[in-house]
């Protein structure tokens, strides 16, 4: 039990391993990578998180987690009480202690780390909430009595289904109109299986679903109903929580080839469509011998070693900067490197060759060096003269970032944006410039990660329980007025 | 939940007409618009054209020709089974304004999503030619309908069992040498648009044409789309499908379509719908 042990002896336990598959066994396989905790390994991590602590890792929460608690429960051998206590701040534990950064939030400021590696909070999580999942006893979170109230969420990604969750739990009768067939946005199209399992999605969905809420799929807001129709229909507030997701390409020569895709077309074949699966599942995807990948964020990450696992493939990711710049999360790179992706760095792209089938076959490239810090703090590139040189490929894939979806501006008038077409908001509330109407997630930030989606919806979700008119005060609170008088 | 298919008719070999009952599809559709769908389980997404629908029934009407696996699945469903997915209206609605007399020229399948913008011209005021374009009498589609909405109705045939022989763009030089024509929409198979569009652009008649690129979600995010207009790229689920004519680059959505045939003829040979 905890006590029982120093702070002292706590500082002493080395870091627990979370085993993998061996790189040249996952690289034929789209089955999850890391294994995750065993028990008696989760016990022994959750023996480091020491007594007493300030918890500074709860400042480090977007969401606001409470660490400490939910680890204690852990070395107490509560689990599920773990993951009850982990799911009273975030729905989602399974997939965050999967695809949440740590290493740049909690697990960066957390007090263990200072002299050594720090609590491995996210194996911790996922351990948790892997185990609630495993032993099929879910259960519904605490709810207060339905209010009658009815909200309409726009997309099912990680903003959507975390606003749905806060607000039915306040008892809110929400419907979430998704624009796929299937509900989950980036969590299901984008991120891969091998680093995020569908049923580990597809149980928090069903979740939901137990929650009373509803999900209406093949609806896309802005075109098989606007806002203003939402309202029509009875729905007192709308959140929105569309993404980024309007692929960027460079404008250079050739980038209309075949052969060449956005890192969403590429990640939509394969996760969502399964066209890993061509021809028993009917979408294919394209891909020759040697794979391209132009850029080096998650979503670039996500989409080299997407390719690796797939005809085996020689897959090279380019990228503009050094390695010290790169973007992605250092275990993206290293899992990419360990599962054969090549990186040339200080290399852009300048043109695209194709054959007489219209399909790439080679790429022009341009050496970069890095000169002073600009804007964003980040050595800016750039080209060296006479560097160029050609590589040949039969397949790119543009991991450039991403724009902002027209469609919910285009059919909204009075929503203000910015000049990117960043939804602007309140950030305390989430509310827009339209009454009634709040956003979160990549839509008001232009592109960042599923947990700051969720704590923006969270918050969000807050924004809307408050907005709603009070003249009707949910029961329960209308029974502690009564019980006043 | 998926979509009942309510009626169905064999318009010519391997062409259908059917009635899906799709009502959120039908909200706010408009002339020019278009739908998603995904016929099974493990099916692709395709987009379709779409020919009619009534908001009231919550129906909408699609002519489909079997090219692929995907579309020959469809041809074979029969009124009383399920589409798996319908999702729309996609893309931006045609271009309607009061022009004058417009020439709308439909090719195959292309002819169904002629009627209904056809019938929006009139509307507002247009005086409205329909030019059907076929290989062959029997494949001929839509003919009763466009007579029913148009003002007047032409039809070409490459072997002249119908109408005039030769192209569709034979009968729009005889129009265009009888009389002034203020705007001509094209929709059908690329190389019938490409001539379209060269006769018009030394006239300077505006034309629109419909493009039929390949797409996955319709919605933006992918990419699949990307035409070139004007030189510059352009997705045609969200900025489209109707481009203007002298400026496609046609070429090169030739060579964008047939991307996966390989991969269309194996999935062709899995595929028991024959």
């Amino acid at each position: 039990m905890s006590g029982t042990i120093s702070n002292k002896d706590r500082m002493q336990i080395p870091i627990q391993v979370m085993p993998e598959q061996a790189p040249e066994v996952r690289v034929k396989n789209f089955t999850e990578v890391p294994f995750g905790y065993a028990l008696e390994v989760a016990l022994e991590e959750s023996k480091r998180c020491l007594d007493g602590c300030k918890a500074p890792c709860v400042k480090g929460c977007p969401v606001g987690i409470d660490i400490p608690g939910f680890i204690k429960k852990i070395e107490a051998g509560d689990f599920i009480g773990a993951a009850k206590s982990l799911k009273k701040y975030n729905l989602l534990p399974a997939i965050c202690g999967r695809v949440c950064p740590q290493q740049e939030q909690c697990e960066l400021v957390c007090v263990v780390g200072k002299k050594g590696p720090s609590v491995a909070i996210g194996r911790l999580e996922r351990f948790a909430a892997d185990y609630e999942r495993m032993s099929g006893i879910i259960e519904v979170p605490d709810m207060e009595p339905p209010t009658g109230r009815r909200i309409a969420i726009i997309g099912s990604g990680p903003a959507g289904l975390t606003g749905a969750s806060e607000l039915a739990r306040l008892g809110h009768k929400v419907t979430i109109f998704e624009a796929l067939h299937r509900p989950g946005g980036v969590l299901v199209y984008g991120i891969p299986r091998f680093r995020l399992p569908i049923d580990v999605i597809d149980t928090e969905i069903e979740m939901l679903k137990k929650m009373g809420v509803e999900i209406i799929c093949n609806a896309v807001i802005g075109k098989t109903l606007t806002i203003d129709d939402l309202f029509e229909q009875g729905y007192e507030a709308v959140l929105i929580g569309t993404g980024a997701g309007l692929p960027y390409f460079m404008n250079i020569p050739g980038e209309n080839l075949c052969g060449i895709y956005s890192a969403n077309e590429f990640l939509t074949r394969v996760n969502l469509m399964r066209a890993d699966m061509f021809p028993d599942n009917i979408t294919p995807v394209y891909l020759g011998k040697h794979v391209a990948v132009i850029g080096a964020g998650n979503t670039a990450m996500d989409a080299a070693r997407t390719a690796a696992r797939l005809n085996n493939t020689k897959v090279t990711v380019y990228y503009r900067r050094s390695r010290e710049e790169v973007p992605c999360l250092p275990r993206e790179m290293e899992h990419a490197e360990q599962e054969g992706v090549e990186f040339k760095l200080l290399t852009a792209p300048t043109r695209f060759i194709g054959d007489e089938n219209y399909f790439v076959r080679e790429m022009e490239c341009i050496k970069m060096e890095l000169g002073e810090p600009d804007a964003s703090g980040r050595r800016s590139p750039r080209p060296i003269p006479g560097s160029e040189f050609i590589d040949k490929v039969d397949t790119v894939i543009m991991a450039l970032g991403f724009g902002v979806n027209p469609i919910i501006k285009q059919a909204t008038p009075g929503l203000e944006t910015d000049k990117k077409g960043v939804i602007i908001v309140d950030p305390a509330t989430g509310k827009t410039s339209i009454d009634g109407v709040f956003a979160a997630g990549d839509i008001i930030t232009g592109g960042s990660t599923v947990i700051q989606a969720m704590g923006q919806a969270k918050k969000a979700a807050k924004g809307i329980h408050e907005y709603l008119p009070t003249k009707t005060l949910p029961t329960k609170t209308l029974d502690k007025e009564m019980a006043k008088i | 939940m998926p979509y009942p298919i309510l009626k169905k008719s064999e318009l010519a070999p391997n062409t259908v007409m059917m009635q899906i009952y799709a009502p959120l599809a039908t909200k706010k559709m408009q002339p020019g618009q278009f739908v998603i769908v995904r016929v099974t389980p493990n099916g692709e997404r395709i987009p379709l054209s779409i020919s009619g629908w009534d908001r009231d029934k919550g129906t909408l009407r699609i002519i489909v020709q079997a090219v692929g696996r995907t579309s020959t699945e469809l041809i074979n469903l029969n009124a009383g089974d399920f589409i798996e997915d319908v999702v729309g209206p996609l893309g931006q609605p045609s271009h309607l304004d009061r022009y004058g007399t417009c020439v709308l020229i439909g090719g195959g399948y292309g002819t169904g999503a002629i009627i209904p913008i056809a019938r929006e011209l009139i509307a507002r005021g247009n005086k409205v030619i329909g030019i059907i374009g076929a290989r062959t009498k029997e494949l001929v589609l839509m003919e009763d309908d466009l007579r029913s909405i148009c003002h007047r109705v032409e039809v070409s045939t490459n072997d002249g069992s119908s109408g005039t022989k030769g192209l569709v763009t034979d009968v729009l030089a005889g129009i265009l040498k009888q009389e002034p024509v203020h705007m001509v929409t094209a929709i059908g198979p690329v190389p019938m648009m490409k001539a379209v569009s060269i006769m018009t652009r030394p006239l300077k008649i505006k034309t629109f044409v419909s493009l039929n690129a390949i797409m996955v979600d319709g919605t933006g995010m992918c990419g699949a789309c990307r035409v070139e207009v004007g030189g510059v790229t352009r997705f045609a689920c969200i900025e489209g499908p109707d481009f203007d004519g002298h400026q496609v680059n046609f070429d090169e959505l030739v060579y964008r379509q047939k991307m996966y045939i390989p991969y269309e003829k194996k999935a062709m040979e899995l595929c028991t719908c024959k």
